[in-house]
């Protein structure tokens, strides 16, 4: 059994970034200056690890329906999301596809999510149940 | 330099109580772009069934991370926060965070790792209510990376 879901496609911006450091409370300035970020041997600005993760989240509510319809939700970060100061930002694309059917009756998810048809997260799943 | 494997199985005393507040229920859920009622609006999140708004499911970071601090920030531990990358997260569910939670969090050294110059953290911090309702267990996996 390898059900695809529909694609959730989230946009992605700098404002984005500020915006949930401030909510999270993870200042790190990698998310944030461009300076300190390329200094790093990064490319620029990159997403939050969690801000993806968020997205991600917001994905597999939507699929299960409700926030406490999530069981699970694990993740590996396997690749940056850099995020260009363009008004656009960038996009990050995240897909699912039904595992199985546990024996406890729940829905097991793999996700993967891309961003300019890079892979972003490694060995992703949810767990799902019926609310 | 390698982490100091004695940490392995060690846990720290439960963390003061977090108080989850509805602003800052609702500040996550705008900053995620997450516009559903029950996030916002304590009446739907009411009749859908929810003590009050509740919170996305990622949320639990904004408590767990900072209480991990008390682990990563250790000198004995021998982490240098300058060459640490996320690697992986995970979020195990007894129930929703909500409103007015007063949540409290224990951490736990669960394996120190070295693999290809690198080293791996991976912490759990099991939350609960005060008085002791599982709610939420949060894994992080760092990476230090080496000195390459």
């Amino acid at each position: 059994m390898s059900v695809e879901l529909e694609p959730q496609t989230f946009r992605v911006t700098r404002a984005d970034l500020v915006r949930y450091a401030g909510a999270s409370g993870d200042f790190n300035p990698i998310h944030w200056s461009e300076r300190t970020a390329t200094s790093v041997g990064l490319p620029g600005v990159i997403a939050h690890g969690m801000f993806t993760m968020a997205l991600v989240g917001r994905a597999v509510t939507h699929w299960a329906g409700a926030p406490d319809a999530v069981v699970e939700l694990s993740v590996r970060f396997s690749k940056p999301v850099p995020v260009p100061d363009t008004e656009e930002g960038t996009e990050v694309v995240v897909t699912a596809k039904v595992k199985e059917i546990t024996d406890e009756g729940h829905t097991r998810l793999s996700l993967t999510a891309t961003c300019n048809g890079d892979k972003v997260l490694s060995m992703s799943q949810a767990l799902i149940s019926k609310r | 330099m390698p982490l100091d494997q004695s940490f392995v199985g060690r846990s720290w005393p439960p963390t003061e109580p977090y108080l989850v507040g509805r602003e800052k229920i609702r500040e996550f859920a705008r900053a995620i772009g997450a516009t559903d009622a029950e996030y916002h609006d304590p009446e739907a999140a009411r009749a859908l069934g929810y003590a009050d708004v509740v919170a996305p499911p990622t949320f639990p970071v904004a408590i767990t991370m900072p209480a991990t601090r008390e682990v990563v920030a250790d000198p004995a531990l021998g982490v240098d926060y300058s060459r640490v990358v996320h690697g992986d997260q995970r979020f195990a569910y007894s129930r929703p965070v909500v409103a007015g939670d007063a949540l409290v969090c224990v951490n736990t050294v669960e394996e120190i790792l070295s693999r290809g110059g690198h080293e791996f953290l991976t912490t759990r911090t099991d939350v609960t209510t005060e008085a002791g309702e599982p709610v939420v267990t949060v894994w992080q996996k760092l990476v230090v990376r080496g000195e390459a």
